[in-house]
C-alpha cells in the first residue's frame, strides 16, 4: 500500500469523516491546536531565552529546563493529538502540500534536537554552545510553526 | 469623492476598504499571508510568554522566580509580541474593513481584549501594591483572580480571533435579530 493509499485510508475512517462533515468540529479543534501552539511557545522561550542570557536570567538553566518540561510535554501532547485529528480530516489534501511535508520533518528535528539535544545540554547550565542551541531551537521551532500556518494557505 | 473618512463607523469602514493599500493588501498574492503568519508568531509570542508569567502567579510554575523577575525579564517580551500583534492584526482589519468591523467573532475577541486589559490596569494599580510581601512566595487570592482572569480572557482572543476566518455569521448569510443586533449588519445594509 503506497503512502498516497495510506493517507486516504485515514481520511476515510469514521474519524476522518466525522470530523469533516461537522460544521464546528475543525474549527474547534484548530482553536485549541492554536492555544496548545501558545504554551509551546511560551514554554520553550522561557527556556531558550534563559541559554541566550535573556529572560530569566536570575534561574539556572538546568531548574527552567526542568521546571517548563511538564508544559512543553503537555502542549507538545494536546499540539500532536489536535493536529492528528485536523490531519486525518484532509490527510489528501495535505499529501500533496509542500508545506506539510516541511513541517512533518522540521517537527521531527525539532523533537529529537529538544529533547536529545538542547534539553540534556542545559541541564548542565551551559555556557556559549548553550546560546547556539536555543537559536536552533528557535529556528526550528519558528520553521514548524511558519509551515504550520502555510498548510492552510493554498 | 471626499477626502476624508465619514463620521458614521460603517462609512468609515467602506472608505478605509475603499484605499489603496486596503485593495493591495487584500489582492495581494503573499503579503497577506505573511502579516497573518506573523500575527500567529506574535500571539504565540505574546500569549505564550504572559501564560508563564500567569502560571508562576497562578503558583502552579517557576516557583523560585520571584514576581518582580518575571515582571522585569519576562514581559519586555510580551509587550514585543502584543506589538507585533497589533501591528499586524490592524494591517489584517485594513485589508478586510467591512466584514471584519461586523465579524461577531472579531467583536467578541475586542471585548474579551477590553476585558485582559482592565484585568492588567487592576492588577498593576491594585493587586500588585504589596507585592513585597508575596515576591517571592505564595502569591494571594487576588493575584491568582488576575493571572486566571488572564488566561481566559487572551484564551478566548485566540479561539474567537480564529473563528473570524468562519462566516457563520457573516452578514450575507440569513441570520436571527439577535445575531443581526450583536453584528449590527442591519445598520450595514441601511446605509445608502
Amino acid at each position: 500500500m503506497s503512502l498516497y493509499h495510506q493517507f486516504e485510508a485515514l481520511e476515510a475512517t469514521s474519524l476522518g469523516d466525522a470530523i469533516k462533515n461537522s460544521l464546528w468540529l475543525f474549527p474547534a479543534i484548530e482553536a485549541v491546536h492554536l492555544l496548545a501552539l501558545a504554551m509551546l511557545g511560551g514554554a520553550v522561550l522561557m527556556l531558550d531565552l534563559r541559554l541566550l542570557g535573556l529572560g530569566l536570567t536570575g534561574q539556572p538553566a538546568s531548574t527552567l529546563e526542568r521546571e517548563t518540561r511538564p508544559w512543553l510535554i503537555g502542549a507538545l501532547a494536546v499540539m500532536v493529538i489536535t493536529g492528528s485529528l485536523l490531519g486525518v480530516s484532509e490527510a489528501l489534501k495535505l499529501y500533496d502540500k509542500r508545506a506539510f511535508w516541511v513541517k512533518m520533518i522540521a517537527l521531527a528535528c525539532a523533537l529529537v534536537f529538544t529533547f536529545a539535544i538542547k534539553g540534556p545540554l542545559a541541564r548542565r547550565d551551559p555556557g556559549a554552545v548553550g546560546k547556539a542551541a536555543a537559536l536552533v531551537s528557535l529556528a526550528l521551532w519558528l520553521t514548524v510553526a511558519i509551515a504550520g500556518r502555510w498548510i492552510g494557505f493554498s | 469623492m471626499s477626502a476624508g473618512p465619514p463620521l458614521n463607523l460603517d462609512g468609515a469602514m467602506e472608505w478605509l476598504a475603499a484605499q489603496p493599500g486596503s485593495i493591495a493588501l487584500h489582492e495581494s498574492l503573499y503579503a497577506y499571508t505573511w502579516i497573518e503568519t506573523a500575527h500567529v508568531l506574535g500571539i504565540t509570542l505574546f500569549v505564550g510568554t504572559i501564560a508563564m508569567v500567569d502560571l508562576r502567579l497562578l503558583g502552579v510554575a517557576f516557583p523560585r522566580a520571584p514576581v518582580s523577575a518575571m515582571n522585569a525579564r519576562i514581559l519586555p517580551w510580551t509587550v514585543a509580541g502584543f506589538v507585533l500583534m497589533i501591528v499586524t492584526g490592524a494591517l489584517l482589519f485594513y485589508a478586510i474593513p467591512v466584514r471584519s468591523f461586523h465579524s461577531l467573532w472579531f467583536r467578541a475577541k475586542i471585548l474579551l481584549m477590553a476585558v485582559a486589559a482592565v484585568n492588567i490596569f487592576v492588577f498593576h494599580a491594585r493587586v500588585e501594591r504589596d507585592r513585597d510581601r508575596w515576591d517571592s512566595g505564595v502569591t494571594p487570592p487576588g493575584a491568582r483572580i488576575s493571572a486566571a482572569i488572564s488566561l481566559v480572557a487572551w484564551a478566548g482572543v485566540i479561539v474567537t480571533g480564529r473563528m473570524i476566518a468562519y462566516n457563520w455569521f457573516d452578514c450575507d448569510k440569513p441570520q436571527s435579530a439577535f445575531v443581526h443586533l450583536l453584528t449590527g449588519c442591519l445598520a450595514g445594509l441601511a446605509e445608502p
